[in-house]
């Protein structure tokens, strides 16, 4: 098992200037871990940060998408997995950060902790690439790979439930539509004529 | 007596186009199925996204937004009730435009929505009256010309609106 503040720490690293759509205690953590005008929070509707990372992934062909997904926030929009896998992009990387339990509504387990296969569900439906990683160093080694062949790249992280220092859950922060404007600012730059 | 007509398909993809619109996100509804759907999913100007579950619709289109590119959401009622979450965080809460266009699957082609013998029609226009959502009813070929201005205010706006299709769309 890894630590997700670690392993966010390699993404980090890695980012290059990607798109970061991340959702609920991941959000939190990301936020801390790497603070960027352009860090997509996907709250409100839980599951939906697949699906705004297609959107985007769609609308901006040329600028790499990573979404961070939560396990329980997959579960919520499985489907999600065979639209992203029929569109295709090849520019978005899709992180599930593996915990087993809803951690922001007090640690209740999934269904079916421990015995999913995330990355199994994504390969089956069709996505160019998918693997899973419990240890932090064999993930880091493969990260620049994850990050530069041609996707929907799928990897399910396993990492420990609550290890983060205690998180503020700051959801006025995170549900105010000022974010939304926020980013909506950071990505004017990008776009093309 | 003869059917009142139902609305063009040609009519409805001339007239999303004329707003802007170059993404359609959908899942099939009887509704529009042969008139719009397959029409719509062969025209090279626009790109068809093929949905598994409606509410994904939601934040693809909302998502588009960012990216300054114009979209729709196609589906049936019961798709728009099973996003109505989605849709108020998405649209309402976080003030995003989301434009949907929605068949409604059952609902007699001589009646008004909240007429209807069915309660899944009956309910539609009250819950998005509840949910502070625009919304446009299109019966007949006359009422696609209410679709642009629409959609165009949404954009304005920055809100979500829905275009309900009351009778089965023609080729």
């Amino acid at each position: 098992m890894m630590q997700r503040m670690a392993s966010f720490e390699k993404i980090r690293d890695a980012r290059d200037g990607a798109i970061v759509v991340a959702t609920y205690t991941s959000a939190f953590e990301w936020r801390r871990v790497d603070p960027d005008p352009l860090n997509f929070v996907s709250v409100g509707a839980m599951g939906q940060a697949s699906s705004h990372g297609l959107g985007l992934a769609i609308g901006l062909p040329e600028q790499k998408v990573i979404v961070l997904d939560g396990d329980g926030s997959l579960l919520m929009n499985m489907s999600t997995l065979t639209t992203i896998a029929n569109e295709a992009p090849d520019n978005l990387v899709h992180f599930v950060i593996e915990n087993g339990s809803y951690e922001a509504n007090g640690g209740h387990p999934i269904p079916s902790q421990g015995r999913m296969d995330f990355a199994g569900m994504a390969r089956a439906a069709g996505y160019a690439h998918a693997a899973t990683y419990e240890g932090l160093n064999q993930f880091a080694a493969d990260l620049p790979e994850l990050l530069s062949r041609p996707g929907p790249v799928f990897a399910a992280l396993k990492v420990e439930a609550g290890d983060a220092p205690p998180l503020d859950y700051d959801y006025d922060w995170l549900h105010s539509a000022d974010r939304r404007r926020e980013f909506r600012k950071a990505v004017k730059p990008l776009l093309k004529d | 007596m003869a059917m009142p007509k139902g609305p063009r398909g040609q009519d409805i993809i001339a007239a999303i186009k004329q707003a802007g619109v170059r993404h359609v996100c959908a899942l099939p509804d009887i509704t529009t199925s042969a008139g719009l759907l397959w029409p719509l999913s062969e025209d090279s100007e626009l790109r068809l996204i093929r949905l598994s579950k409606e509410d994904e619709g939601v934040s693809i289109c909302a998502a588009l937004d960012y990216c300054e590119k114009r979209s729709v959401l196609l589906m049936q009622q019961t798709g728009l009730m099973d996003s109505l979450n989605n849709i108020r965080a998405v649209g309402c809460d976080y003030e995003q435009p989301v434009c949907m266009i929605v068949g409604l699957l059952g609902k007699e082609p001589d009646r008004a929505p909240t007429a209807s013998d069915s309660f899944g029609v009956r309910i539609i226009e009250p819950v998005l009256d509840a949910m502070e959502i625009d919304h446009i009813l299109i019966e007949g070929p006359e009422d696609v010309a209410s679709l642009p201005p629409a959609i165009d205010r949404a954009y304005e706006n920055s809100s979500p609106m829905v275009a309900l299709i009351g009778r089965r769309v023609e080729p």
